[in-house]
This record gives structure tokens, C-alpha cells and sequence, in this order.
């Protein structure tokens, strides 16, 4: 079962770095939610796996499974919502001001940008 | 009055100009002179105390810790300084009223000139040094504004920028020297350093102290080789000339040479250093000044001249050199304030300060002429003014003092210096005021009103009082004296007089005068031969090498490293980490396996499968965007069911909410952003990008499955958490008790940085509508077909159908958070869907229509709300969101609980609701086109509307 959960978050940061390197904006930002994804697996397994154990306080029952990941990764899920709107805001901010969807600058440093031809 | 009323008063008076702006200049000039006269008349007030010779002491323990105190003093010293610049400031105001013309703000600048005249007071008063610090400081960043105040100016601009950045790095060397001299001594205090001048001069550091300390002096008062940046501030308003340059800002290095006079003075290096260079300062300034055709650059050099003439006399370190400079520093201050503003009369009234283009002024300007006249005489050292007295002694004190082992050459130097000075002197009366009237000035001069020529003139009366009956002025000298020398000297015998004998003093002084006149007669020769002479240009050298040299520095640094390539810096980083954990695994002890590998049944293999398939699928197919946007939705809810399998049903929910936002949102944004990625790296790039990634995977996946095969290094602090949940929480839902209770600081963070994130959205959007792109969003044609019925009925009923049922859920799930799954994050992302789907189902105007509250406002509300309930709990004497609970009875209803910690499970709730809504109606926003006509319908074929519009057409724009 370990190596199964380890190998997943191996599986997710590869292909979430991959992408991540890609040169378009929308693989990236799906390269990062991957890698969200691979983060949060990993920080709520640090708590270990725990199979059919109770995540409640029930009376009599004694073997719980580690509530504090559980907290950090729920807040860690809505704030990387947040955070994947914003990058997309950016992303579309970016493709409509300058018609291009580039992650790269692609402009020489030190140059001006280039103003878009088609703004008149 | 307290001396921190002093000190306050011009600062909190800096708010007022700026505040009575629109009650007229008048009014702006008023309260800023009764701000400056409330603080003389304070300073006045501690006058008795100064004159029976107490200090005056006031403190407030700041940072004790630090060393650093509010503590401020006044004694000879600060008092001379302070009354100069409040007395001075206060005729600079009332000249600056006349002087400012109706296009210029006059409340922003007497506030700019409240804030220097605050810090300048600050600092002569200071006791602390690291407050005098913070003072000194504050006069660069004021001066700068003061320079730089005609800002369309950009002579203004650049000599405000050169003026910063020569003062603000001698005030960074003089944090250093002064840090030095607080170490040696034991205290930053300057009655406790002042009383150590053995300790301090035989300190190791003494040397690098001193030289730190007089570089922050030398470039604060001009002193060669920093003397460029004062001429280049006459770019400023004359009123700011004539009072930074003649009787403040250049002379707080002068008056912290002076305060150090008893530590640092009479040591070799202290002689060396300080007499050379205002020797140097002296001569260099007073030959430069002759051959200046701006008034102002005359004068300015002349200004640095002095300063090197004052300087020097300190660095004699004999108690006659001191007493000297003081009574210099009392007449410079006179005479050249009224030579400044005499200097801005005639730019004010002739439109130039071009020396070639005036003369002859004598007759239409009889007013100015006197007080120039007086002025330029008092400053060229001619008898019966005050300029003279301290002249001679000046040249009393060269004729004693033997540099480089020389007995002539700092009389000789002197004597050239005050030839030169007494040449410029009678160059600015004959070439301004003498000579025939002209015909050509660009406008005809005549005397302005008393508003302008009244703080010149009663500053030369001082000139000529103090100069006829200089013993009226000497208890106040010897005063300041004793102040300087502290007790590190004798009181030196010598009187303030006018005749002293036939002293050598007086020949030097006759030579000088003489000198001077034939030096004008021979001016034009003299002209020529200067203009023949290379010499370098300051400005030409601060723009172009000093500048120019730091731009091209950080240009060739940052430029090869930062050159706008984002996925090189993700490379960069995901190898610079690859590394650092290899580096730990490689350097590091691994411990033993200790937990056993669990089973893995069908099930959970079955999920692996589907999502490694998913997310390498992402991985091949990932130029076809739709499609890698469904694999990110399978690889979503793969991970939402790992959590519900590993007993996590929180985090189940919230994954499996945010999921369906995330899906939404990037749907949106794919529907502006091209549908195909295309091919553009390499082969090799891609293996590269490949090996990185596959690296990084194989390194998460190593410390993945080493931690889940190992038990916990120290114990954990979730028993904690258990074991308090009911007991002190209230709840049985640990997770939830965590998130609003344990950690709730944690979390009113947290649903205060998705508000920020999503006002961020909010605001972009806005600056993109109001921007260039707003047309091309207007213009923009889809690139694929649109659906007919972009509002079907179906979808409309069965939207409108679920969301009361939608509404219950959030309540439902929201209510139970607190002992069963859910809680205010889930209930806050249901509830948002539900809003979401109305948005999907009949249209953003439509929805939008019936908001009744806006979603910043929900924002606003959920923060307000979880703080508040934080703040409650001060009420009750308790730590900031320390949470309470009862349990009620209500019949016929069941014993129930009230927590305050479901007021901030509210909070968070109202948060999330609105951060989430606000960011997807941004993007919705965007995709609102105008060639769509907005539909008030709630769906665009509705069989109970009497229409004729043929349902086969698009109902909004009449298109088939």
C-alpha cells in the first residue's frame, strides 16, 4: 500500500514538473495543479497511512487516524484553489494583452516590450 | 517648554500646510510660521537654564535593549543651532511666501520644509546618537524632497537625486562610525561619550571611527572631495538654497563636528585630515566661485569655501580655532542667507541670475543693492561688519598652525582663499549692481515688496550690529564655545574685537582685500585663462560614471540572469532541490525500516492504475487541452477517493468540491486561451525536461515511501489534539476542532489570503476591461461554433430545482462540521456551486441581476465576523479566538451545543463563499461579449413566453 501512495506522488511531481517546464501557460498551470495535488497527497501521508480507522471521536475506540495533517491539507486544498485561480487570471491576463501564451519572455532583456499590433 | 515639544512641533506642524492648502497661500504660510514660532518661543523658554550653563534633559526609554533611546539634551551647542534654524526658518517662510509664484503647491512645500526643519532641530538636539542617526537621516530624505520640489525641472530632479546620494552614503558610513564609537564607549549616549575622550582616542578604533564619522560630516557639509553635489542643489527654490545651503542641512556636518570636537579633536589624525581638507575645501571653492556666472552657483561655492574655512578652523583642535568657527558659523549664517535671497530678489524680478546679462541694477533696485552690498562686504571681510571679526581671527589661528611641517603654508593658503573670496565678493556688487543700466533684461527689475526684501534686511542688520559692536555678541559665543571645547580645553582668553593692534591678522586681511580688487580688475585676462584650463565636470562625472557605471553593473548581473525565461528558472530550481536531497540522502544517516508494508487489495490497485493511466496520459496528450483538462478531473477524483479510503472524509469532500470549481474555472479560461498547445521544443529539450522530471519523481517518491515505512522521530503533538478535542473544543470532529479552535489563527490567515487572492482576480480583471484588451474581448469572434440554446430549459428547471435542495446540504453539512465531516470550508464550496450552477445555467447578467449583495462584501463579512469572534474573547479576559461552548436544551428539541467557534466556522464559510464566487465571476465577466445581446431571460427558449421569435434561431442575436 506504501509503495503504492509513494509511487503515486512520484508519478504525480513527474508529470506535474514536466509540464511545468512546458512553454504555454495552460500546460503549466496544469503542471502546478498536479504538483499541488502530489504536495497535499504527500503532506497528508505524513501522518501515515491509516486504513478504516476513525477519523471522529467515538466512545470506546481507541486507534484513531493523525487528525493535524488532515487540517493542514484541507486548508492547503482551498488556498491552492486560490492561488491556481490567480496564476490563471495572470495566464489569460497575459494572452490577451500580448495575443500570445507564452510562459518565456520573449522579448531580449533590457528591450521594451513589444506593444501588440492589433491595439489601435 | 519640553524639548520634545521642539522637536515634535515642526513635525506634527508638517501636517497643516498640506491641509490648509485650499484655504489660500496666506493661510498655508500662516500656520506654517506660527508652527516655527511656537518652537523658537519654546526654545526661548529653555534659555535661562542654557545661560546659567545646565544641559536640559529629556528622555524616554525607546528601545532600551538597542541602546537606543529618545533622549534628547540642550545645551550652548543646541541651543545656537536650533535657534539659528528656527529663527533663520521662520524669515526663510515669510520670504518663501513672496517668493513662491500661484503655480507652485505651496502647502506640499512648507510641509517638506516643516519636515527638515523637525529633523534638522532633531538633530542638533538629539543626545543619542543613534537617534541623531535616525535625524540625519530624515534631512536627506527631506532635502531630497526640499531639491527636487520644481519636480518638472530636471536640473532639480538630478541634483536632487546627486544630493541623496552623496549624503545618504556619508550617512551610511556615519551609521558605522557611530555604531564604533558606542561600542568603545559602553553607551550610545552623547553625555556619556563626551565625558570619554582618553578611552575613545587610545581605543584601536578610534582611526576607522573617525574616518567613518567624517565621512558622513565632509559629505553632509560639502567638504572637497564631496563638495560637487552642493552647487547642483541650487536647483532648487531659493528659499530652500538659502536655508539648506547657508544655514542648516550643510552645516549639521559642521555641528557634528563640533559636538565631537571634545572626543575626536587634537589628535594627529584628527588635525591631518579635518584642517586638510577645509584648507582645500577653502581655496578650491573660493577660486571656482569667482569664475561662476550663475548668482547661485557664485554663491553656493562661496558656500562650500566657507564650510572649508570652518571646517579647518576645527581641525586646529586648539580652543581659538574653535571659538572661531563658532562665531563663523554664527556670521556665515547671517550674510549668506541675505546674499541667497537677495540673489533669488533679482531672479525673481529680472528673470535671470546670469551675471553677464545684469549690471547697473544700483539704481532700480536701491533696496536690494543695500542689503546685497552689505552682505557681499561683511562676506569679503571688510571692517565694521561681522564677516571681518571672524575672518581675522580665522587668519590669527592660521598664522599659529604648522601642516606638513610647514609654518606658511596654511597662512598662505588662507590668504589665497580669502583673496579669492574677497574677489567674488566685489565681482557680485560691480557686475550686478554697479555699471551702466542696461536695456536688454528680460524683464525690468525693481524692488519687490517688504515681504521679500524685510528677512534679508533684518538679517543684515545683524550683520552690521554685530560687526560694529561685536561685544554684544560675545557672551553668546563664548556660551556656545564652552559648549564645544566641554572641558576637553581651556577657555581661551581672546576678546571679540575690531581692533586688535597692527597684527599681522590685519596685514594678511589688507592683502586680501587689496588683492581681490586688483584680482576683478584683471578679471577678464583672469576669465580666459580659466575657461582655457580642463578641469572636470561633477555632474558630467556623478551622471556618467558614478550612474551610468552602477546601471550597466546590475544590467550585466541581472540581464544573462534574469531574462524573463520562466521554465529556466523552474529547471534551475527543480535541479538546484533535486541536488540538495541528494545531497541530504548521500550526507545523512538512514534509519531502519520500522513500520510493515500493508496489504494492498484490488481496490486501491484498480484507483493506482487509473491514476498513473490519467496522469501519464496528461503527460502525452497534453497539447490537446480539453482532453488534459478531463484527465486532471480523473487524477482529482482519484486523489479525493485515496483520501476517503485512508480515513480522511474532510479532506474527501473539500477535494472533491474544489475539483469541480478548479473544472469550471479552467473551462473558462480555455474558452479564451488557444484549445491546442503546440509543438515547439526540441527533441533534446524534451529529454531534458524529461530527465528532470523523472529525477524529481523518483526523489518525492523516495522520501514518499521512507517516512511511510518509518514511525514518527519524536512524538507526535496529534495526541494532543485527541486527547483535547471534546474535552476542550467541544467537538468530535478533530479535524474541524483543529481548523476553528487549536489553529484557528491558522485559519483566519488563511481565509483572509483567499480574499486577497481573490480581490487579485477581481482587480486584474478590472485593469484588464479598462485596458486596450477590452476592445479586443469586445471584437473577439469564437473560434468555434456556439451553441443555439446557449441557456437550455432543462438545465434551468433542474438548476433552479436543485438549489434550495443544494442550499439545505451546505446548512446541513455546514451545522454538523463541528462533530462530523464537513465544517465551514466544505459548506462554503457547496453552497458556491450551487451559485454556480444559476451563473451556468441562465447566464451571467441574469444571475448577476438578482445578487443582492456583492461578493466583496461577503468577503468582508466572513473576515469581520471570524475576527470578531477572535476578538471576543478579550472580552472575557481571554487570549485572542480562545473558543467556548455550552450545551442547551430547547424542548421539544434535543439537547443541542452552542460553540463560538461556529461563529468563525461561519466566518470562514462567508469567506469562502465569496472568494470562491467572486473569482469565477471575474472570469465570467471576461466572457461577456457585445455582440451578444445580455438576455434577461432565465433561459433562452421558454415555451411560457408569448414570443414569435423562431426557436430555430439564436434568440440573442437574430444569427441562424
Amino acid at each position: 500500500m506504501e509503495l503504492l501512495v509513494a509511487s503515486a506522488i512520484g508519478v504525480m511531481t513527474a508529470a506535474g514538473l514536466y509540464l511545468v517546464l512546458r512553454l504555454r501557460t495552460f500546460p503549466v498551470i496544469l503542471g502546478m495543479s498536479l504538483l499541488t495535488y502530489a504536495v497535499n497527497v504527500f503532506l497528508f501521508a505524513s501522518g501515515r497511512l491509516t486504513v478504516g480507522a476513525s477519523p471522529i471521536l467515538v466512545k470506546g475506540v481507541s486507534d484513531y487516524t493523525d487528525p493535524l495533517p488532515q487540517a493542514l491539507v484541507l486548508t492547503a486544498i482551498v488556498i491552492s484553489f486560490g492561488m491556481t485561480a490567480v496564476i490563471v487570471m495572470i495566464a489569460l491576463g497575459a494572452y490577451l494583452g500580448a495575443g500570445a501564451d507564452h510562459v518565456d519572455d520573449q522579448t531580449p532583456p533590457g528591450e521594451p516590450e513589444p506593444v501588440p499590433e492589433d491595439v489601435t | 517648554m519640553t524639548l520634545f515639544l521642539i522637536v515634535a512641533l515642526p513635525f506634527l506642524g508638517a501636517l497643516l500646510p498640506g491641509l490648509m492648502n485650499s484655504a489660500g497661500r496666506q493661510a498655508c504660510a500662516g500656520v506654517t510660521f506660527i508652527v516655527s514660532l511656537a518652537a523658537f518661543v519654546g526654545l526661548l523658554t529653555n534659555l535661562p537654564a542654557v545661560i546659567a550653563g545646565d544641559v536640559v534633559m529629556a528622555r524616554v526609554d525607546w528601545l532600551p535593549a538597542l541602546g537606543l533611546n529618545f533622549t534628547l539634551m540642550l545645551d550652548g551647542l543646541g541651543f545656537f543651532f536650533a535657534s539659528l534654524i528656527l529663527g533663520i526658518g521662520m524669515l526663510i517662510i515669510t520670504y518663501g511666501r513672496h517668493y513662491l509664484s500661484r503655480d507652485d503647491n505651496m502647502g506640499e512645500f512648507f510641509t517638506y520644509l516643516l519636515l527638515f526643519q523637525g529633523a534638522m532641530v532633531g538633530i542638533v538636539l538629539s543626545d543619542n546618537i543613534l537617534l541623531l542617526l535616525v535625524f540625519w537621516e530624515l534631512t536627506s530624505l527631506s532635502s531630497f524632497l526640499l531639491i527636487g520640489y520644481w519636480k518638472h525641472l530636471p536640473e532639480g530632479r538630478q541634483g536632487a537625486r546627486m544630493a541623496l546620494a552623496v549624503t545618504g552614503m556619508g550617512g551610511l558610513a556615519m551609521v558605522g562610525g557611530m555604531l564604533i564609537l558606542g561600542q568603545i564607549a559602553g553607551s550610545y549616549d552623547l553625555s556619556v561619550i563626551l565625558q570619554n575622550r582618553d578611552l575613545i582616542q587610545a581605543s584601536p578604533l578610534y582611526t576607522p571611527a573617525l574616518l567613518l564619522i567624517l565621512l558622513g560630516c565632509f559629505t553632509k557639509s560639502a567638504q572637497f572631495p564631496f563638495h560637487f553635489w552642493l552647487p547642483h542643489a541650487m536647483a532648487a527654490p531659493t528659499p530652500v538654497s538659502a536655508y539648506l545651503h547657508s544655514a542648516t542641512m550643510v552645516k549639521a556636518g559642521i555641528f557634528l563636528m563640533a559636538r565631537m570636537w571634545p572626543v575626536l579633536s587634537g589628535t594627529p589624525e584628527w588635525f591631518m585630515i579635518v584642517t586638510t581638507a577645509g584648507l582645500v575645501t577653502m581655496v578650491l571653492g573660493a577660486v571656482i566661485a569667482l569664475f561662476k556666472h550663475d548668482l547661485k552657483a557664485l554663491l553656493a561655492f562661496s558656500t562650500v569655501s566657507h564650510l572649508g574655512l570652518i571646517t579647518m578652523l576645527l581641525g586646529t583642535g586648539t580652543a581659538f580655532g574653535a571659538m572661531a568657527a563658532v562665531f563663523h558659523i554664527l556670521n556665515h549664517a547671517t550674510f549668506k542667507c541675505a546674499l541667497f535671497m537677495s540673489a533669488g530678489i533679482i531672479d525673481h524680478e529680472a528673470h535671470t541670475r546670469d551675471i553677464r546679462r545684469l549690471g547697473g541694477l544700483r539704481a532700480l533696485m536701491p533696496v536690494t543693492f543695500a542689503i546685497a552690498t552689505l552682505g557681499a562686504l561683511s562676506m569679503a571681510g571688510i571692517p565694521l561688519l561681522n564677516g571681518f571679526l571672524s575672518k581675522e581671527m580665522m587668519l590669527e589661528e592660521a598664522l599659529h598652525t604648522k601642516l606638513f611641517g610647514s609654518y606658511w603654508l596654511v597662512p598662505a593658503l588662507a590668504l589665497v582663499g580669502s583673496l579669492f573670496s574677497a574677489a567674488y565678493c566685489f565681482r557680485y556688487i560691480s557686475h550686478v549692481f554697479l555699471g551702466p543700466v542696461r536695456d536688454d533684461y528680460p524683464s525690468k527689475p525693481h524692488d519687490p515688496g517688504p515681504g521679500m526684501w524685510l528677512p534679508p534686511a533684518i538679517l543684515v542688520v545683524l550683520v552690521v550690529v554685530i560687526g560694529v559692536a561685536p561685544f554684544l555678541a560675545e557672551p553668546y559665543v563664548r556660551m556656545v564655545t564652552e559648549a564645544v571645547i566641554g572641558g576637553a580645553a581651556e577657555m581661551p582668553k581672546a576678546h571679540l574685537k575690531i581692533w586688535h593692534g597692527l597684527v599681522p591678522a590685519l596685514y594678511m586681511s589688507i592683502a586680501a582685500v587689496v588683492g581681490g580688487l586688483l584680482l576683478l580688475a584683471a578679471y577678464r585676462p583672469a576669465l580666459r585663462l580659466w575657461d582655457a584650463t580642463p578641469r572636470p565636470e561633477a555632474k558630467t562625472i556623478f551622471e556618467k560614471g558614478v550612474i551610468a557605471g552602477a546601471v550597466a553593473l546590475a544590467r550585466g548581473l541581472i540581464h544573462p540572469l534574469h531574462d524573463g525565461a520562466f521554465s529556466r528558472y523552474g529547471a534551475i530550481m527543480a535541479i538546484t532541490v533535486i541536488a540538495a536531497g541528494v545531497h541530504a540522502y548521500g550526507t545523512g544517516a538512514v534509519g531502519a525500516m520500522t513500520r510493515a508494508m500493508q496489504p494492498a487489495g484490488v481496490v486501491p490497485i484498480a484507483g493506482w492504475v487509473m491514476l498513473v493511466a490519467a496522469t501519464g496520459g496528461m503527460v502525452f496528450l497534453h497539447r490537446n487541452r480539453l482532453l488534459s483538462l478531463i484527465l486532471i478531473g480523473i487524477v482529482g477524483l482519484m486523489v479525493s477517493i485515496g483520501f476517503v479510503y485512508f480515513s480522511a472524509p474532510d479532506l474527501a469532500m473539500t477535494q472533491i468540491t474544489v475539483e469541480v470549481v478548479t473544472a469550471i474555472l479552467l473551462l473558462l479560461a480555455l474558452n479564451f486561451l488557444p484549445n491546442r498547445t503546440p509543438v515547439e521544443s526540441s527533441v533534446l529539450r524534451r529529454t531534458r525536461d524529461g530527465a528532470i522530471a523523472i529525477a524529481g519523481g523518483v526523489a518525492a517518491a523516495a522520501l514518499s515511501l521512507h517516512y511511510l515505512l518509518r514511525d514518527f522521530v519524536s512524538p507526535s503533538i496529534s495526541e494532543f489534539h485527541l486527547a483535547n478535542s471534546y474535552k476542550g473544543g467541544g467537538g468530535t470532529n478533530v479535524v474541524n476542532v483543529i481548523l476553528v479552535d487549536f489553529r484557528g489563527f491558522d485559519t483566519f490567515g488563511e481565509i483572509i489570503v483567499l480574499g486577497i487572492a481573490a480581490l487579485l482576480i477581481y482587480a486584474l480583471t478590472e485593469t484588464l476591461l479598462s485596458g486596450p484588451v477590452r476592445a479586443r474581448l469586445l471584437n473577439r469572434k469564437p473560434d468555434q461554433p456556439r451553441a443555439g440554446d446557449m441557456h437550455p430549459m432543462m438545465m434551468v428547471v433542474l438548476t433552479r430545482v436543485m438549489m434550495p435542495v443544494v442550499l439545505l446540504v451546505g446548512f446541513y453539512i455546514f451545522l454538523r462540521g463541528h462533530n462530523e465531516p464537513g465544517g465551514g470550508f466544505i459548506a462554503g464550496l457547496v453552497v458556491s456551486i450551487g451559485v454556480v450552477m444559476q451563473y451556468m445555467a441562465s447566464g451571467y447578467s441574469w444571475a448577476t441581476a438578482r445578487l443582492r449583495y456583492p461578493y466583496h462584501g461577503i468577503i468582508g463579512t466572513g473576515v469581520l465576523v471570524a475576527g470578531l469572534t477572535g476578538i471576543g474573547s478579550w472580552f472575557v479576559g481571554k487570549p485572542f479566538l480562545t473558543s467556548d461552548f455550552a450545551y442547551y436544551r430547547i424542548p421539544p428539541f434535543h439537547k443541542f451545543e452552542l460553540a463560538t467557534a461556529a461563529a468563525f466556522d461561519l466566518g470562514v464559510f462567508l469567506a469562502v463563499v465569496g472568494a470562491v464566487m467572486l473569482s469565477l465571476d471575474s472570469f465570467s465577466r471576461l466572457a461577456r461579449r457585445a455582440h451578444v445581446k445580455d438576455s434577461e431571460h432565465p433561459m433562452d427558449i421558454d415555451p411560457s413566453r408569448d414570443e414569435d421569435a423562431d426557436p430555430l434561431q439564436n434568440p440573442a442575436t437574430g444569427e441562424v
